[in-house]
């Protein structure tokens, strides 16, 4: 090896001096143009380059997205690090109390988002974003958890969620992997068990929980599996392992575009709904890009482009114009009309809390619910 | 420019030199000096958060905020260990079954293999199984699990091939056989690479004697080449056990609705409702699992064959 003589001296000092020279003045650019960067986090598709480009070029805001699968892995991005690591998240309804609760999102001041008088009343300030009359976030789009069935294999057509809790399709059944599908089982306790007295199935005593954990254990033989996420959930579907479920729109749109014989309704009971809203970190530093994206995604125009390219419903009554000129017939199919009773019988997600309102606070919060899930399926 | 260059390189070299002399009179200084950064980075990184993680067991968490309260407590190993209520005992056990399953599975298929590989095959021939043996480790284990499920569907491969051949559809598409299943196939290299090393060393001159002190070809097997190759076998089973002790991800793709691992409740916990302290309490179990077997492993001479 040759000595360290002065020239490689020079020739180190030299590249010393161009890289401080390279870092400390992007360091100070770094600084100012991170003000302008919103970290985003969506679920698959809700940070569409087709209307996140606009946005950027409209906004002069740069948009980092980052896909999250779970809304347990939403909460546990947003508080990652201490939180901060990212500035917004679109929260469904069983992340959203969560993240309020736990002090991780800041209140929104609506004064600010004209658009959000358009939406409707429901949507305003629904009981998953707003607590004690302050918006910690802004609605965005909602969708129904519908019954699906292989109209080949399933007959006759079913009516009522019933048919997953009996026998007839035993080991056919396909239902989410998700604490919050305890809802579900509780809307349809609420409906035909009125002896239990369930008036939200958001909301459970102990008793009430006990009855409808015990109608989970009981199905959890018919389930072939407990799928994770929409494409699961439509593998599922076509392959023929499993025939009956329940599911999101969007997947019925995929199975029914590769022809698989497939059909969705809302059954009699109702129907338990998501309902994302948008949310930002208490400890974003990017709050003035945050109410730009606020009210850009609130706009009817921009609503109707999401709910088309995603399958789901706009929470701004405005969009269904929107919609009809991107696809038509598409306000008619996601339901983006209706008159305010069809949006008052959808149960929208949110998170069960102890405190639910009957002055005994002995309601079973979401660690509960979460135990719970995780019981059902080892029994 | 010449003589500058000397000048310069003889006063680095002079206090380099100093440097050097200093510590070669003083070697534990010089082995102190060299331990600390990966003994720091070890127990720094590594340890200390780990023991910082394992700590936050005995806490619990306030389900309303999701904060971690400050108090200490055993509830959440109680809630573990309950006998009221065996959930979180029985997925352990599951668990524990199922990786000690795949080991023996893994173990019985290497074997041959492994044999084959050191004792018989032509340099070529070893060398393309090597090849072939390590080829899968290229691809991600998500495509490999994934291959599985398109296998084992109910429209797959599998039924197809049986169909076919005029026999019933087999029914094991997600259920825990798939998953033994499964898990077979992506840990085999671990355990054939070891096995084949243990192999190799045993010197063909201690079958020769065997061979002449009477011993037909089983007894050989039984007597010499096994024993030999029990520390290979054992090592390769750390492998094996400990990798689909912690797995979550097979449970998810290929498992079915009873299919849950330790790693699944942990997850679960740590997203859901940000439980950090039962998840931190559970994952002791399985480092408990590990470590007892790994102090038996010892004890079988594995960590020799390495």
């Amino acid at each position: 090896m040759r000595r360290l003589g002065k020239r490689h001296a020079i020739v180190a000092a030299l590249a010393l001096g161009v890289v401080a020279a390279l870092v400390v003045p992007t360091a100070g650019i770094g600084a100012k143009k991170a003000g302008g960067t919103l970290k985003m986090i969506g679920w698959d598709g809700y940070l569409d380059t087709k209307w996140v480009n606009p946005f950027q070029k409209q906004s002069g805001c740069k948009v980092q997205a980052k896909i999250a699968t779970t809304s347990d892995e939403m909460v546990a991005l947003m508080r990652s690090g201490g939180g901060g690591q990212y500035d917004m998240v679109s929260a469904s309804g069983d992340a959203s109390l969560r993240l309020i609760y736990g002090g991780d999102v800041q209140p929104v001041d609506v004064s600010k988002i004209p658009e959000w008088k358009q939406f409707f009343k429901p949507f305003q300030s629904p009981p998953n974003n707003t607590v004690d009359g302050k918006h910690y976030g802004i609605s965005l789009q909602f969708g129904p958890n519908t019954l699906l069935w292989r109209t080949d294999k399933v007959k006759p057509a079913p009516t009522s969620w019933s048919v997953i809790y009996s026998n007839k399709y035993k080991g056919r059944v396909t239902i989410p992997d998700n604490a919050i599908q305890i809802a579900d089982a509780a809307l349809y306790l609420m409906k035909t068990q009125r002896a239990l007295g369930i008036k939200d199935p958001y909301e459970l005593n102990p008793k009430q929980f006990d009855a409808t954990v015990n109608l989970l254990k009981k199905q959890r033989p018919l389930i072939k599996k407990y799928w994770v996420g929409s494409p699961d959930n439509a593998e599922l579907i076509e392959s023929g392992d499993a025939w009956i479920g329940p599911t999101w729109p969007i997947t019925t749109g995929s199975l029914k575009a590769k022809k698989v014989p497939v059909k969705e309704i809302i059954p009699k009971e109702g129907a338990t709904s998501w309902l994302d809203t948008w949310m930002l970190s208490k400890k974003s530093k990017n709050v003035d890009c945050a109410y730009k994206w606020y009210r850009y995604i609130s706009s009817a125009k921009v609503q109707a482009l999401q709910g088309v390219t995603w399958g789901e419903t706009p929470v701004n009554k405005n969009a269904c114009r929107f919609m009809e000129k991107l696809s038509k017939g598409s306000c008619a199919i996601y339901h983006a009309a209706e008159p305010l009773s069809y949006y008052r019988s959808l149960y929208f997600w949110k998170t069960p809390v102890a405190d639910c309102g009957n002055g005994k606070k002995d309601c079973m919060d979401y660690s509960k619910w979460a135990d719970a899930w995780i019981k059902i399926k080892a029994s | 420019m010449a003589v500058d260059v000397g000048r310069a390189g003889s006063s680095i070299r002079g206090a380099r030199g100093r440097v050097s002399g200093f510590l070669w009179r003083r070697p534990r200084l010089r082995a102190i000096g060299l331990l600390i950064p990966p003994l720091g980075w070890i127990g720094l990184v590594y340890l200390a958060a780990l023991v910082a993680l394992l700590l936050s067991g005995f806490h619990t968490v306030d389900s309303f905020t999701g904060k971690i309260q400050g108090n200490w407590t055993l509830d959440n190993f109680r809630q573990i260990f309950s006998l009221d209520d065996t959930t979180y005992l029985r997925i352990a056990w599951q668990t524990i079954w199922i990786a000690a399953a795949v080991t023996v599975t893994d173990a019985i298929l290497a074997f041959p293999i492994a044999f084959y590989m050191a004792r018989v095959a032509s340099s070529r021939v070893r060398a393309l199984l090597f090849v072939l043996v390590l080829l899968p480790l290229w691809s991600s284990y998500i495509v490999r699990v994934y291959a599985w499920r398109v296998i084992l569907k109910e429209d797959g491969i599998l039924n197809w091939t049986l169909g076919k051949l005029g026999l019933p559809p087999a029914d094991i598409g997600f259920t825990n056989t798939a998953m033994w299943l499964v898990f077979s196939y992506v840990w085999l290299p671990f355990m054939i690479l070891p096995v084949y090393a243990a192999l190799e060393r045993v010197p063909e001159s201690y079958i020769e004697a065997s061979r002449d002190l009477g011993a037909r070809g089983f007894r050989t097997f039984r007597t010499v080449i096994l024993p030999l190759a029990l520390p290979g076998l054992v090592a390769g089973s750390i492998f094996t056990f400990s990798l689909t002790l912690g797995d979550y991800l097979t449970p998810v793709l290929i498992g079915g609705p009873g299919s849950q691992f330790i790693g699944n409740v942990i997850f679960a916990n740590v997203g859901v409702a940000n439980n950090v302290p039962f998840a931190a309490a559970y994952a002791m179990v399985p480092i408990v699992v590990v470590g007892v077997y790994l102090i038996i492993a010892k004890r079988l001479g594995a960590f020799d064959a390495l």
